[in-house]
């Protein structure tokens, strides 16, 4: 019989370590990996081109669906590279409203990352743990926008409306009083009590999940040396966000390139040591706790500064209902703006958002049209995904899958 | 440093760059295809620019660059018609060259940005030279420039179709590739697998013409009249 020394292996697309559908080639030399060639374009629906042929406000929904897991930061990028292109800027009530969803969003984020990699690795709980914190941020999304995933509530000048006064409330005939007393306890005031309510508790949460995690073996034989990544080498291969924060390199777009307001945030950026899978999850949870002070920060101004939450350029944003029943200039304004848009001046530009995963960018291109020429996203996770087979190389299968999880990627916006 | 300084570094570092700012005040290096990997390489190493990090590189296709679907200088006179002629789709001959290739630079030590371009010389066979040996994250961008326009990378190491299926032909973000693409699949009962035909379920529609007014708030701003105006 003939000696085998290596041999190819195929793992995915449909792997449930695999985050969606990623397809490796895999080759082989007994349990180590020598060559690791992802395929990718599995989810690819062409959402570049597809805003190419729609009027700039319509392309906002098609943001939500490329990270599918931090939808209103992908929004806030597109939405501030109009906003650079039209030379506006919106109140500063939306800028608080979008600070506390970005943050908010980044803890849906991680909390989504931490319970998948978690199970991964083979913890259980941690996933069920996560996904119960998830839901009450998702309320949150569903109060302010009428949807639980897929928001459309960015929109250039502002946000679409201001936050609700009156939280959602469960009722429900089969379930008992005592019961659903339970589900609405913090849903009495409104969404901004509710919010402050979680960031009250959610520290709470992370502590648990770090009870679970930190100190347990298992998990750290699993990533403590798994995936290493040399700052130099983070920067050559365009790492960013906590990929290039769990290697050292104190690099936020939040703090260096402040948008929207991040200038006014008191916050810290948490960098790792190591450069491995442990460093960047213990950056990942300290982020998280970042995220809850930054959002008690905008809780307590948003409080006690009521506002507009949308420019008054009728150009871009829709009049109030109030004054289009009789008004007919904001009439003819309003039918124009939902019929053909608006047509922003002849340029180029490029706008980037700290997002959870990293640097999330909209490169634009106008004509003047009112549609837009070219929109190239840069997606994070799509260059993180690019250096898959320097960090995989050399270390076993079951590692793999821990790297793919320490990567935190998603399909929708590495294939767009 | 500023944006001014970063400008005359710029212009005196790289010969024959041109350097211009966008809308927005973006600093914009335009390069020949020629000196692309040398232009690359100042930026890189020059102590006081030292863009270490290549955040972005896209094609474009500045085909139809400035055209609009939907002329309504006539409409004072004739009323407007929600139809979109068709027949002059693509024309195509606003630009000489058509293929552009942009990359976004970071330098995370001095903190500033630039976005280079260059245009491609030749629109049946756009090459330039691949940026890989200066950063490795360029490899898949470059592959992904490849794959949706054609547009090929001399010195890539391993330059393949990245985002498209298996076996797929043309490249789908060039102007004259059509939305709906040329052909779909469809699982075929009878051979017992998936198959692919022309495309006939999706007819070509424009919801939203595509149109270009005249705004007098973005004439002022634009660079070409503050030139005239000093």
């Amino acid at each position: 019989m003939r000696e085998m020394h290596h041999y190819t292996m195929n793992f995915g697309p449909q792997h449930p370590a695999a985050h969606g559908v990623l397809r490796l080639i895999l080759e082989m030399d007994g349990e180590v990996i020598r060559r690791a060639d992802p395929h990718i374009g599995l989810l690819h629906r062409g959402t570049e081109k597809l805003a190419e042929s729609k009027p700039f406000n319509q392309s906002i929904g098609y943001m939500d669906r490329l990270d599918y897991v931090s939808m209103m930061c992908n929004e806030h990028g597109y939405v501030l590279a109009i906003e650079k292109l039209l030379g506006i800027e919106p109140p500063a009530r939306a800028q608080y409203i979008r600070i506390m969803f970005d943050e908010i969003t980044r803890i849906l984020n991680h909390l989504m990352w931490l319970g998948s990699h978690a199970l991964d690795i083979g913890a259980m709980t941690v996933f069920l743990y996560c996904f119960k914190a998830r839901e009450d941020l998702m309320d949150c999304y569903e109060a302010v926008s009428g949807s639980r995933m897929h928001a459309t509530y960015y929109r250039p000048g502002g946000v679409h409306r201001d936050l609700p006064g009156q939280m959602p409330r469960f009722e429900s005939a089969r379930r008992s009083q005592a019961e659903i007393k339970r589900f609405n306890r913090a849903r009495d005031g409104s969404l901004l009590d509710f919010i402050g309510d979680f960031a009250q508790r959610f520290p709470g949460s992370i502590d648990e999940y770090e009870t679970l995690l930190t100190d347990n073996r298992i998990w750290k034989q699993r990533t403590v040396g798994i995936g290493v990544v040399s700052p130099e080498r983070a920067i050559a291969l365009g790492f960013t966000g906590p990929m290039l924060r769990g290697s050292g390199i104190a690099w936020d777009l939040r703090k260096k390139q402040p948008y929207d307001g991040y200038a006014n945030i008191d916050f810290d950026v948490p960098v790792g040591v190591n450069g491995d899978c442990y460093d960047r999850y213990l950056v990942r949870i300290e982020e998280m706790r970042q995220s809850v002070h930054i959002i008690n920060q905008c809780v307590t101004w948003l409080r006690s500064n009521p506002g507009p939450v949308m420019t008054d350029l009728h150009k871009v944003a829709p009049p109030s209902r109030e004054e289009m029943k009789h008004d007919m200039e904001a009439l003819i304004h309003h039918f124009k703006l939902f019929t053909e848009g608006y047509c922003p001046p002849v340029g180029e530009v490029y706008a980037a958002i700290e997002a959870p995963k990293g640097e999330f960018g909209v490169y634009l291109i106008s004509d003047g049209a009112n549609k837009p020429y070219r929109v190239k996203i840069r997606p994070p996770a799509f260059v993180h995904l690019s250096a898959m087979e320097e960090m995989v190389l050399g270390h076993m299968l079951p590692d793999l899958v821990a790297v793919i999880g320490t990567m935190d990627i998603v399909f929708g916006e590495v294939d767009r | 440093m500023n944006q001014l300084e970063l400008e005359t570094l710029l212009e005196k570092v790289v010969p024959g760059g041109v350097v211009t700012r966008d809308v927005a005040g973006d600093l914009v290096l335009e390069v020949d295809a020629g000196q692309w990997l040398e232009a690359a390489k100042l930026l890189k190493d020059h102590p006081d620019l030292y863009f270490e990090q290549l955040i972005d590189l896209c094609g474009v296709d500045y085909h139809t660059y400035g055209e609009s679907e939907w002329i309504g200088q006539r409409s004072t006179f004739s009323g407007f018609s929600r139809a979109v002629h068709r027949e002059g789709e693509a024309k195509g001959d606003s630009l000489a060259e058509r293929y552009a290739v942009v990359v976004h630079f970071l330098s995370l030590k001095h903190n500033h940005r630039l976005r280079v371009r260059t245009f491609c010389p030749d629109n049946d066979m756009p090459l330039v030279d691949s940026l890989c040996s200066l950063w490795s994250v360029a490899n898949w961008f470059e592959r992904e420039a490849f794959d949706l326009y054609g547009i090929v990378f001399d010195g890539h190491p391993d330059l393949r179709r990245i985002l498209t299926d298996y076996g797929f032909v043309g490249h789908p973000f060039r102007k004259d590739f059509p939305l709906s693409g040329h052909v779909e699949p469809r699982f075929d009962p009878e051979k017992g697998r998936v198959i692919y035909e022309p495309v006939t379920s999706i007819d070509p529609r424009t919801l939203v013409p595509r149109v270009i007014r005249s705004d007098h708030r973005y004439e002022v701003k634009s660079p070409q009249s503050a030139v005239e105006k000093e």
